[in-house]
Formats: structure tokens, C-alpha cells, sequence
């Protein structure tokens, strides 16, 4: 419909853009999503929103299993959960009146590869690998490494639920995972592709390939690589990669194909993609990236969650609260500093809606919600059901 | 002050801490008079020239970032380890045709991916060659060096370099490389900081990275607790407000707006009261504490200055 002259009744040039509300309830009320991955940069609250939505989808009516990775331990307090375990455990206290359940575990990265390595080799093979200096250092310390391990257990507790399900047994219908904490949010899209490319990468290929035949000539090109190597590093190391390499060589492939396997499943319609960010420069900043490479990537972005946003409902500027505080006399202290600390959190919230607006306006199609700043840690069940409120929480 | 003079300085914290930002603030602190900083970063996020406003560090340029208000220098450097191993294997083999190769087969990559320990080792490699630079008495010394170092969670395997390292290379350059630089994370001229926000999170990680550190025989200097807000009110005051129990009267107000601004009050009273008890964990700690208040315009090179002054009234730095 055309309106009449005079334009726009709704909006003026003033007003700040806004992007569309991320509505959580629908996203975990809708049966066809199976997956949802928070990412995001470190510290900005993942771990929270992924325990706080498994416990919202759970009260739901969802059977859901929570995912975390993380060495703080962090779920497990403010779900009860006592030990560091690979494997799933009920969460006590959920409210299963609508029929959905929680399970929670913490990946380990370590023992999610040690048993890549004994289910996908023989046990003489297994045991060279596991003893190996490099798989040692590949499994516990490669920054790749939990990010690739996070896949084959997300793509284990898939097939764990499928197959439940065919068998008539009570069975997972939404995964919730929490991403590794890494030093940027796309580590979670590239690591896993990176350890591929080493993996079968061209210096790999070398050291496995034959002295003679075909590959021959490119053994020049090796020998002066190898002498090389050898010169810095000492010659043992080579012989150390090439027994390693050579002894994990039948599981690599297997490694690869999982990995491809999980990743399409995370393209699908069956899984979607929350960014997680602070109002801050930078975790928006990478918040940004993030949702440019999913876009780019056509992975299913459900959109954006904003935690710790800070909001006054009073509605005294900082200009003026600081005003008022500076002519108030020793008789009123805590007005003043009460009316000092309104001014801060004015001047915050300023900081931060200027943020949100920028980004929202270059991204206007990206579905936000704002979770705001809590007077308290998260520390129990109660605490991650008030998140999760807040979440599905328009205002 | 007397004591051992620190040169390099090893800032380390949970994500989120604003380790950045306090690394940054301490450079500044460093930087009197005709004094030379350097600030490096590890970990190729370019921080650095964000946070100081200036064009991304390439390669292995070290760029002026600031000149303090006190009259010193800030420089800075982006350390990046496939950098750092191709200039190394330059500088040490003259490995021009094999050092290329070297690229072309993904050997770099693979060497300072997987091999445990050679990442921090080249690393903190070039750190060394920064701090020997003022042993040496070179025109490009520094008076000190600040390392935006890897996250709490990391940091004691970041520097126990030695231990991560022999597993793999036993005897060659490499090895000779980490044992050098282990012995100057040990010696009296480095010490690391922690930097902390004042929640059960942070401080967790906190006690949990001394710790670590205590085994790695690198000397820990102070904990800071950043975006601290005081308050001038004792305990029993602030638990009243954060109870309800004390009712306002700005004057001119009427009671709606004096009861939210109350309530509002009370949140923070409330938050400050938790921030005590967290104060009050560190403590237990026995390290020297020093706080760096919160700003509530955000950071900025001004406030980088802000928090500098904050950290040299507190610290005894050993300053010209």
C-alpha cells in the first residue's frame, strides 16, 4: 500500500535502526532444528547461553544433550555436574513435565582421540600411536585439536540419537553445543579444516611416499627439506613424524570423512549457528567475521545473542545525574554516590547501544537478543533458567 | 625501591580480563622518560594496533605505538611463529633455497602446528632476542619488554618451555633455543602478572594459573584486578543499600524515581559486596594486588595513560 504524502508515519531520520528479535522459543520449539552451535569470541558468556537454552528447550519439552568444551569447568558448576566427563550425564533438577529431559557432559578432548585411535586401529597399532611424542602433542595441545574433536563428538552423540530413535528407545532430539574457548570465533570453522590440510598435506604425503617409482622426482625437492629439518631440529624428530605418520595412516582418511560428514550436517536445515558477543568493540568486532563467514559459507545462521547488556529504567541522563550528585552536601553521600554510579552505568549503556545499533545497521537481516548484565554470577539451575527467560525475553 | 630490576614483564589472564588493555596500560606505565618499551602480542590477533589505533604490525616491524605523557616510548610487535621460524632459519642456516622448499611442502606449518612446544618456543624466541638486546648494550635495546602473553588457561605450558620441548628435540639448535630462553623465564628479570575481574570465574582461573606457575620456577609479580569499581562506603552500609533497608531522597525527586534509583543502587551495592569476597580470595593468594578501576567510557589510548598512572602509584616500578 501507498502511503499518503507526508512518508514515513513510523519513523524519522533520528531514529536508530534495529534489527529484527531473535526469538529463542520458536528456534527450540521447532522440531526440524536437531543442532545449535553458539560461537564466539572467549569470554563472552557461551558456555551460560549454551546451558541456558539446553535447560529452556529441556523445560520445553525437548530431549536435549549439552555439549560444552571447557577446561574451567564452568557448566558443570552451574549444573551440578561434579567431574570432568566424556560422557553424557542427566542434569538433576530439570522440570520434565512437558516430556523433554537434559543430559550434559564436557568434552575431553584427549580420550575422544585416544578412542578415534582404538576403534579405528589394532590394538598394536592403537598402542604406537597413543605412545607417539607428536599424536601426544596433537592430542592435548594443537589449538585445532578441540575444535576437531568437538566435531567427532557432536558427530557421535547424532548417531547415538539416530540410532536410538530407529530402535525405539528414548533418544536425543537436539544437541546443543558450546565452542571451544578460542582466541577468535571463526577457529571453530577453520581448525578442523586446518588439521585436515596437515594431515594430508603435501609434506605428510612425502613422508609416506615411496623411494622409488612415480614420486621419485619429487625426492630431490624432500632431501633437501629433510636434511633441513634434521639440521634444526634434530634428526630423531623426522623419524618420530614419519613412525607417527605411517602408524596413524589408515584412521586418517576416516578422520577426514567424519569431519566433511559433520560439517555438512551442519549446513543442513537441521542445524543452526547462534553468535554469541558482549556490547563491546571487540567481541562484536568478531562477531562480525563470524556472521560474514557463515553468510558467505551458506551455513544456517539463526542470529545474534548479546549477553551482559547493561539498561537503566530510569530515565535521568549521565550528564544530569552527575550534575545533581556534584551539588548534594555531606548530609547525602549515598544519594550521590547512588546518583555517580546511575551516571556510569548512563555512560555504559550509551557506549553500548551505539555498538549494537552500528552493527545492526550494517547486518540488518541478523536476528538479535539482548541479555542483560546480571547483579550475580551464574552459579546454579535456577540462575541458567533466568538467563534462559531473558533470552526468549523481548525487552 | 630497590630490589631486581624486571625486564621483561609477562602479562597473562583469563579471556575477557581485559589482559590486553592492562599489558597495554603497564607499557605505558614503564615508558618515563626517554625510555624505550616494547609491547609484543603472540598470538596474530592484532590487539595491539587496535587498541592503539595504528595500521595492523606486520612482520616483524617493531612501530612506535605511542609516546607517553611522561616522555617515554611504546613500541609495539606482532609475533607470529611461521615468521619467526623462516627468519630464524635465515638468520642461523642461510637457508635461502631450502627454506623456501621448506614453505612449498607445508613443512613450516606442519613443524609449528604440531611439534609441541616449538610454537612457544619460536614465540618467546623472539622475545629473548628483544630483551638480549638491552644485555648487549645495542642501540635498538629496550628498557623493558611487556608480552601480551597466551590466556591463564594456558600459561603455565606457554612457559615451562623447557619441559614441553624435550620430549621432542634432545639435542640440535632448537633445543639449545629453549633451554636459553627457559633460563631467562626463570632468572630474577622476568616475572609474570595476572590480570583478573573481580568474579567467581577469573578469580578461579587466578589461583588455578598461580599454581601452575609455581611449578614453572618464573618469579609471579602482581595480580590485577581490573575494572574494579570502589566504593567509599564500608561493608555494613553497602549491605544495608543491597538489602533495601536505606531509602533515598534526591531532592526534587519524587518517590518513584528515588525508589528506582534505590533499587538500582542496591544491584550495585549488592555486586560490590561480591567483589569484596573476591578481593578477599586473592588475598589469600600472598601476592601484591593492585586494582585498575573500571571507565565507563571504554578504552582508548587516553585511557591506556589512566590506567598506566593507577599501575606506577601502586607498583614499585623500577622506573629511570
Amino acid at each position: 500500500m501507498r502511503t499518503p504524502t507526508g512518508g514515513r508515519p513510523h519513523a524519522t531520520a533520528a531514529s536508530a535502526p534495529s534489527a529484527p528479535f531473535l526469538d529463542v522459543d520458536t528456534l527450540i520449539g521447532d522440531r526440524q532444528v536437531e543442532i545449535v552451535i553458539c560461537c564466539g569470541s572467549g569470554g563472552v558468556g557461551k558456555t551460560t547461553t549454551s546451558a541456558a537454552l539446553a535447560v529452556r528447550a529441556a523445560e520445553a519439552g525437548r530431549r536435549v544433550v549439552v555439549l560444552t568444551i571447557d577446561p574451567a569447568r564452568r557448566l558443570a558448576q552451574s549444573l551440578g555436574l561434579g567431574e570432568l566427563d566424556n560422557t553424557p550425564r542427566p542434569v538433576v533438577g530439570i522440570d520434565t513435565a512437558a516430556g523433554g529431559s537434559l543430559d550434559a557432559m564436557m568434552l575431553d578432548m584427549k580420550r575422544t582421540f585416544d578412542e578415534v585411535v582404538l576403534t579405528h586401529s589394532t590394538p598394536d597399532k592403537a598402542e604406537q600411536i597413543l605412545a607417539n611424542p607428536f599424536y601426544q602433542a596433537l592430542s592435548s595441545s594443537f589449538s585445532g585439536t578441540q575444535e576437531y574433536m568437538a566435531m567427532e563428538r557432536l558427530g557421535q552423540l547424532h548417531a547415538q540419537a539416530t540410532a536410538d530413535a530407529a530402535a525405539g528407545r528414548p533418544a536425543w532430539d537436539l544437541i546443543v553445543v558450546d565452542t571451544p574457548p578460542a582466541r577468535s570465533a571463526l577457529d571453530f570453522l577453520d581448525a578442523p579444516e586446518h588439521l585436515s590440510s596437515l594431515l594430508d598435506g603435501r609434506f605428510i604425503r612425502l613422508l609416506l611416499a615411496p623411494a622409488k617409482g612415480p614420486l621419485r622426482l619429487m625426492g630431490v625437492g624432500f632431501t633437501l627439506v629433510s636434511n633441513a629439518m634434521n639440521k634444526v631440529l634434530g634428526s630423531q624428530i623426522l623419524t618420530d613424524v614419519q613412525t607417527f605418520v605411517r602408524a596413524c595412516e589408515a584412521i586418517f582418511g576416516g578422520f577426514r570423512q567424519r569431519a566433511e560428514d559433520t560439517f555438512a550436517r551442519l549446513s543442513s536445515r537441521h542445524a543452526v549457528f547462534l553468535v554469541v558477543a558482549t556490547a563491546q568493540r571487540d567481541a562484536l568486532r568478531e562477531a562480525s567475521y563470524f556472521v560474514d563467514r557463515l553468510t558467505e559459507e551458506r551455513m544456517p545462521l539463526a542470529g545474534l545473542v548479546v549477553n551482559r547488556v547493561h539498561g537503566s529504567t530510569l530515565d535521568v541522563s549521565a550528564q544530569r545525574a552527575a550534575a545533581l550528585a556534584e551539588d548534594l552536601d555531606a548530609t547525602a553521600a549515598v544519594e550521590a554516590e547512588a546518583l555517580r554510579r546511575h551516571a556510569d552505568l548512563m555512560r555504559v549503556t550509551e557506549a553500548e547501544t551505539a555498538l549494537l545499533d552500528r552493527f545492526a545497521a550494517a547486518r540488518p537481516d541478523v536476528p538479535q537478543t539482548r541479555v542483560p548484565a546480571l547483579p550475580s554470577d551464574v552459579t546454579a539451575l535456577d540462575d541458567l533458567r533466568q538467563v534462559g527467560t531473558l533470552l526468549a525475553d523481548k525487552d | 625501591m630497590s630490589g631486581p630490576r624486571h625486564t621483561l614483564h609477562v602479562v597473562s589472564g583469563k579471556g575477557g580480563t581485559g589482559k590486553t588493555t592492562v599489558a597495554a596500560g603497564l607499557a605505558c606505565a614503564l615508558a618515563t622518560r626517554g625510555r624505550r618499551v616494547l609491547l609484543c602480542e603472540v598470538e596474530k590477533r592484532q590487539g595491539l594496533s587496535e587498541l592503539f589505533g595504528v595500521p595492523p604490525l606486520e612482520g616483524d616491524e617493531e612501530r612506535r605505538l605511542t609516546r607517553t605523557p611522561a616522555g617515554g616510548s611504546v613500541f609495539g610487535l606482532s609475533i607470529d611463529a611461521e615468521d619467526a621460524l623462516r627468519e630464524y632459519l635465515e638468520t642461523f642456516y642461510h637457508l635461502g633455497l631450502a627454506g623456501r622448499a621448506l614453505d612449498r611442502f607445508g613443512v613450516i606449518d606442519f613443524v609449528t602446528s604440531i611439534a609441541p612446544g616449538l610454537r612457544d618456543v619460536l614465540l618467546t624466541g623472539k622475545v629473548y632476542e628483544a630483551v638480549r638486546r638491552g644485555v648487549k648494550q645495542l642501540p635498538t635495546a629496550y628498557d623493558a619488554v611487556v608480552l601480551d602473553a597466551p590466556p591463564t588457561g594456558r600459561i603455565g605450558q606457554f612457559l615451562n618451555i623447557h619441559d614441553e620441548v624435550s620430549g621432542i628435540a634432545k639435542v640440535g639448535p632448537i633445543r639449545s633455543q629453549a633451554d636459553s630462553v627457559a633460563a631467562l623465564l626463570r632468572s630474577r628479570s622476568t616475572i609474570v602478572h595476572l590480570v583478573t575481574l573481580l568474579e567467581d570465574m577469573p578469580v578461579t582461573e587466578t589461583e588455578e594459573a598461580v599454581s601452575a606457575l609455581r611449578g614453572t620456577g618464573t618469579g609471579i609479580g602482581t595480580v590485577i584486578e581490573n575494572m574494579v569499581n570502589p566504593s567509599p562506603f564500608e561493608p555494613a552500609v553497602l549491605a544495608d543499600v543491597a538489602a533495601g533497608a536505606v531509602s533515598l531522597a534526591v531532592p526534587g525527586w519524587d518517590a518513584p524515581h528515588n525508589e528506582a534509583l534505590a533499587a538500582e543502587f542496591a544491584v550495585e551495592a549488592a555486586r560490590t559486596l561480591e567483589q569484596q569476597v573476591r578481593h578477599d580470595r586473592l588475598l589469600r593468594l600472598g601476592l601484591p594486588l593492585v586494582q585498575v578501576d573500571f571507565d565507563p567510557l571504554g578504552i582508548d589510548v587516553e585511557s591506556l595513560f589512566g590506567i598506566a598512572e593507577q599501575l606506577t602509584d601502586q607498583l614499585a616500578l623500577e622506573a629511570a
